[in-house]
């Protein structure tokens, strides 16, 4: 009896749910509607949705933002913008979750694509990552090779170290140094308290390094943009291991496979090519992103 | 500290001007929270008078485990919504990941517990007395409820408000399976967390005081109708 009671229970939540999620879609999408009157774009009639799930760091620096308008305006669509890091991308992308993917991280990129999950891996844009600290560097990693500088760190035990520990693109690169630097990346995670796991997005955990006085490994184009309120400065900043390239897959399972062909070729076009060299130029007076669309990327 | 009180300058001046993306968030929290709280009041107060009016064994038990969810974690019913309606998920199809609509479903659960937990103890503290007079007078058992119901009603409208003040209050289901969209998914909670992680503090302040507002009507509210119980 109370079973039976449970069950229709249950599915009237379910179905109540179900309504209720739609009514508020709409008001939402009318709430869109008058958004968008404002920042002049004209509406949208029946507008369907793209889901892009982005890594923090296009997101961080305000380039998605730049760019969303943009693309919503050419192809008279609706993008959704999630961030996180590459790893919760990735498992989006399996889980059909979102129909595009930009991310950094090329060894499981690859992977990805080649278990089926993704169409290609179509690098568009690159930088560098840094490992930045506070002004005083009381470990002294100024000017060293990046693998030369987590030696130091773990040998030394001066200087806190933020890592990411998150999964994303920068925490695969930062395990990757370690790895060159000749570490089982388990015995650095462990290794003792000046080892700090954030879990955070790059922006937060800029903040997190500055707030601590520690060193952290960050991509340029997010330490550009939060440099400005941060007492951070660049020390490591040579080094091929350092290249960090961007990469934007459609996903197969995609829902709206059309559309995220058009946010590949919208990224990869000579237009948006050149407004992603010239991002926050005006800003920050240095380039934040390379553009690389259609280069040989063997290297890279 | 000069840092903080000229942000809570900038914040003001947002509330007072009606920065319209500040506006469109809170307009848009108060949207998700309030479908949540009403859809959830709609299913779990009849809920809650199943429980109530019927004996059965364990009764005592379900109660015990209905006040414990009152504290469930936000996240983990985020975590357990999402598992459900990501397209690989049993519910997949419906395609709500990533929706407003999805907030909502994750937040009727949230507050189901505690909208049907008060409630239960509203009517509890109705005592016999009502509804054994209301059936001595030939009412029958649904116009029994009723009567049980509105003599309770403003206890019940304090569990209403209660999970109202709880969904919109929330961060983990509306991260989760929201995903913080701008201008279409992002609360005022989701939004300060980012607004933080990026710097923007006199955005997050402003934010932070409407959301404050919010609990506070809420709670003098509550405490309104308390007061007008006792009289």
């Amino acid at each position: 009896m109370l079973k039976n009671i449970l069950s229709r229970i249950l599915i009237v939540v379910v179905l109540f749910a179900a309504c209720g999620g739609q009514s508020s879609r709409e008001d939402a999408e009318k709430e869109l509607v008058e958004d968008v009157h404002t920042d002049s774009i004209p509406p949208l009639p029946g507008a369907i949705r793209l889901r892009v799930a982005t890594t923090t760091s296009l997101y961080d620096t305000g380039l998605w933002g730049y760019l969303e308008p943009m693309f919503e305006e050419e192809y008279g669509v609706e993008l959704d913008v999630l961030y996180a890091g590459t790893g919760k991308a990735l498992e989006w992308g399996r889980r059909g979750d979102v129909d595009v993917i930009t991310v950094h991280s090329r060894a499981r990129e690859e992977q990805f694509v080649e278990e089926g999950y993704g169409l290609e891996r179509v690098p568009f844009a690159y930088n560098y990552f840094l490992v930045v600290g506070s002004p005083d560097d009381p470990a002294h990693l100024e000017g060293m090779a990046p693998e030369d500088a987590f030696r130091t760190l773990m040998q030394n035990g001066e200087g806190l170290f933020v890592s990411r520990g998150d999964d994303s693109g920068t925490h695969g690169k930062e395990k990757a140094i370690w790895t060159a630097a000749g570490y089982d990346y388990e015995d650095v995670r462990t290794s003792g308290d000046w080892y700090i796991e954030g879990g955070s997005g790059m922006g937060p955990t800029l903040v997190m390094a500055d707030e601590m006085g520690a060193y952290t490994l960050t991509d340029m184009g997010t330490f550009i943009a939060y440099q400005g309120d941060l007492e951070l400065e660049p020390l490591v900043d040579k080094g091929d291991m350092l290249l960090n390239v961007y990469s934007v897959i459609e996903i197969t399972s995609a829902r709206n496979p059309e559309m995220a062909a058009n946010l590949r070729e919208f990224l990869t076009s000579e237009t948006v090519q050149e407004l992603i060299g010239n991002y926050g130029v005006g800003e920050y007076g240095i380039q934040l992103f390379t553009p690389c669309a259609g280069e040989d990327m063997q290297d890279i | 500290m000069t840092q903080l009180l000229e942000a809570f300058q900038i914040a003001l001046n947002m509330i007072i001007s009606g920065d319209p993306v500040v506006f469109s968030i809170a307009f848009r929290t108060l949207m998700i929270s309030l479908t949540a709280t009403l859809v959830s009041a709609f299913i779990f107060i009849p809920v809650a008078c199943l429980i109530h009016f019927n004996q059965f064994r364990g009764k005592k038990f379900l109660v015990s485990i209905i006040q414990t969810l009152f504290s469930v974690p936000t996240v983990l019913v985020g975590m357990l919504v999402f598992l459900f309606i990501s397209r690989a998920g049993p519910l997949g199809n419906l395609g709500m990941l990533f929706t407003p609509g999805a907030i909502v479903l994750g937040e009727v659960l949230l507050i189901a517990p505690i909208i049907t937990g008060l409630t239960i103890s509203a009517l509890s503290g109705m005592g016999r007395e009502i509804p054994d007079t209301a059936l001595s007078l030939g009412a029958g058992q649904l116009q029994m409820v009723l009567k049980v119901l509105s003599e309770s009603r403003y206890m019940v409208l304090t569990a209403v408000l209660m999970g109202f003040g709880r969904a919109v209050s929330e961060i983990g289901v509306a991260i989760i399976v929201g995903g913080n969209i701008s201008g279409y998914t992002r609360t005022l909670t989701t939004a300060i967390a980012l607004g933080v992680g990026q710097g923007e503090i006199a955005a997050s302040i402003a934010l932070g005081i409407i959301l404050l507002s919010l609990a506070m009507i809420v709670s003098l509210t509550v405490s309104t109708l308390q007061h007008s119980v006792k009289r």
